[in-house]
């Protein structure tokens, strides 16, 4: 269970068995709970966020309440960091001038609907969680165990490279998200890599719904569990419109493929999308 | 941001600032700012050395069919430095020459670097006949991992491109591209700005339309600044003597903007400290990959200074803004 109070990066001493893992929630407050709703009704028992709770979606407020209330830890993401800190930019690092257009909008339209008490709590997200599932160590983060914006995508990440960063972190799994699009690799006998994709966005697949992980260990065995979340997008799609956020963005809730921000996809993950 | 051409003067804090007298054997200060490797994530590859069917008046190694500083390198040398990388966690390959299809082996270079990581290939696609476009494909998809293929192309006309990259080179690239595009690939076509930053809005545009008109609808374009060494001196200007980067300078600079930081390049000839740097012995760190890892790199060279302003513009993604733990 989660420790008494929720603090903040910390899931109880025990071992645990089944834990719900939530990536990138991008202001997707309507999937959001219905992940909480979902997990919950799968057993899980405890639940954790491995950050960027802002950017892309509606009303960054509404994320707050969730988190809290359901006493989930959150891994510090760049979003977050950046947002807490008051920088000027998301650190996402995009150089065409188009995404880099609609990265501008999204972060100042998150700063300035993100109250500064939201953003005192941000600033106490830590910048990983670790916890014992099973007999495994797990290592939770945001893009890598090393850089909180890097981006560990499954067709550009050697599997040496990330034996090594496994070792370098005394992990056996380790557990990010950053990207959008969730895989999983097995690394060797006891050890993995999960990306668990993001709950704020569709994973550029043609389907609207979100994901999220359940992991679960017997021993040292884990199993890896992607749920697809199927969720009130339309919902989602209508509130963005409320807000004026750009179609481009909605179009992508409404159809499940991303339409901008493209420029950091290498070759693989790019040719699955539509654009 | 200083780029002031400053004395070169060592910031020392108060604690180390004890005078000449104390400490008479004081080493002297270093002539340029040392980078030393964070984590070697790139290991890029002469693969066709200096050699190259092409003699583009903006290239910054010179290459062309007749030059032969540093020649192929072994397909076998290639694979050892594949294996060596692996224990050292590299995380991508990068193939450059020269003309990397100059090379008889490329395409089984590639096969065998996609067995271990995703690889980038920098070519100007003039050498890409269908069946080796063929090739590549198939190389593509036995992989789990990515085949970049980085095309460059200069400018949205013959008349633009062919003066940098020569007669008739516009439409061979373009046909190149078309056989790319027509077997999967998304080609990131490469670029050097050779205009205003007001024009770049209409000439990614134009970019865009040409791209479109052999098929390409969904280009990935990559916008490279001119590095003002080998040809390009001619071309269009030498950096000022202003223009390098000093002590100074690197006082609250993030060094992992530099490629250098993450990076090393292996040669026919030893391991280097980058590929803008091939042609100064400066940057020739040792004969061994592991010894060139070792070693920091001197920001000696006025291009090093194209790199400080730009974060590391050889990579495919975009570097600039970590954050790091």
């Amino acid at each position: 269970m989660i420790a008494p109070g929720g603090a903040p990066g910390r899931l109880g001493p025990e071992p645990l068995g089944c834990v719900a893992v939530f990536g990138g929630v991008y202001s997707n407050h309507v999937a959001l709970a219905a992940a909480i709703e979902d997990a919950r009704a799968r057993g899980v028992e405890a639940m954790l966020c491995l950050g960027d709770l802002g950017a892309f979606g509606p009303n960054p407020d509404k994320v707050f309440p969730l988190l809290r209330d359901a006493e989930i830890p959150v891994v510090r993401g760049n979003y977050d960091d950046s947002i807490s800190r008051g920088l000027d930019d998301c650190r996402c690092g995009y150089t065409d001038p188009r995404d880099n257009y609609y990265a501008r909008l999204s972060y100042q339209y998150t700063f300035s609907n993100t109250s500064p008490e939201n953003r005192k709590w941000m600033s106490g997200f830590p910048d990983e969680i670790r916890f014992r599932l099973g007999g495994l160590d797990v290592l939770g983060f945001h893009g890598s165990p090393r850089q909180r914006n890097e981006f560990l995508w499954e067709s550009a990440t050697p599997t040496h490279f990330l034996t090594k960063l496994a070792r370098e972190h005394r992990a056996d799994v380790l557990v990010g998200t950053h990207t959008g699009i969730h895989w999983k690799r097995r690394l060797s006998s006891q050890s993995w890599y999960v990306n668990v994709g993001a709950l704020g966005r569709p994973a550029n697949d043609g389907r609207t719904e979100v994901w999220y992980a359940i992991l679960r260990a017997d021993v040292r065995q884990l199993e890896v569990e992607f749920v697809p979340l199927a969720y009130d997008h339309q919902a989602l799609a209508h509130e963005m419109a409320t807000e004026e956020l750009p179609i481009e963005f909605i179009d992508t809730i409404r159809t499940g493929w991303w339409t901008t921000c493209l420029e950091i996809l290498p070759a693989k993950e790019r040719a699955r999308g539509r654009f | 941001m200083g780029v002031a051409a400053a004395p070169v003067v060592r910031r020392l804090p108060p604690s180390q600032a004890v005078p000449n007298s104390v400490v008479p054997h004081q080493s002297p200060p270093a002539p340029h700012p040392r980078v030393s490797l964070r984590a070697l994530d790139q290991l890029w590859f002469q693969v066709a050395g200096t050699v190259c069917n092409l003699r583009c008046h903006h290239c910054f190694i010179s290459c062309a069919p007749d030059n032969h500083s540093f020649w192929f390198m072994e397909r076998e040398t290639v694979r050892e430095a594949l294996e060596q990388s692996a224990s050292l966690g590299v995380k991508e390959y990068y193939f450059t020459g020269g003309e990397p299809f100059m090379h008889r082996e490329m395409v089984e270079i590639l096969e065998d670097a996609l067995a271990f990581g995703p690889a980038t290939v920098l070519t100007n696609a003039t050498l890409l006949p269908e069946r080796r476009v063929r090739a590549l494909a198939r190389a593509a998809e036995a992989s789990r991992y990515s085949l970049e293929l980085r095309v460059s192309l200069d400018g949205v006309t013959p008349e633009m491109n062919d003066a940098i990259r020569g007669e008739g080179t516009f439409a061979r690239c373009l046909q190149g591209v078309e056989r790319l595009v027509g077997a999967g690939f998304l080609p990131i076509i490469t670029t050097m700005q050779s205009w205003n930053d007001d024009e770049t809005e209409s000439i990614l545009r134009a970019f865009r339309e040409v791209l479109a008109g052999v098929g390409y609808t969904r280009a990935r374009l990559k916008i490279l600044p001119p590095l003002r060494i080998g040809e390009e001196t001619s071309r269009s200007r030498g950096y000022d003597a202003a223009e390098r980067v000093t002590h100074d300078m690197m006082v609250d600079y993030d060094p992992s903007l530099l490629l250098c930081s993450s990076a090393r390049l292996v040669t026919a000839n030893g391991v280097y400290a980058c590929p803008i740097l091939l042609d100064y012995p400066s940057a020739r760190l040792a004969d061994s990959l592991a010894e060139a890892a070792a070693r920091p790199v001197e920001l000696a060279e006025q291009a090093c200074y194209t790199c400080y302003l730009s974060g590391a513009l050889c990579s495919n993604m975009p570097t600039s803004g970590e954050v790091h733990l």
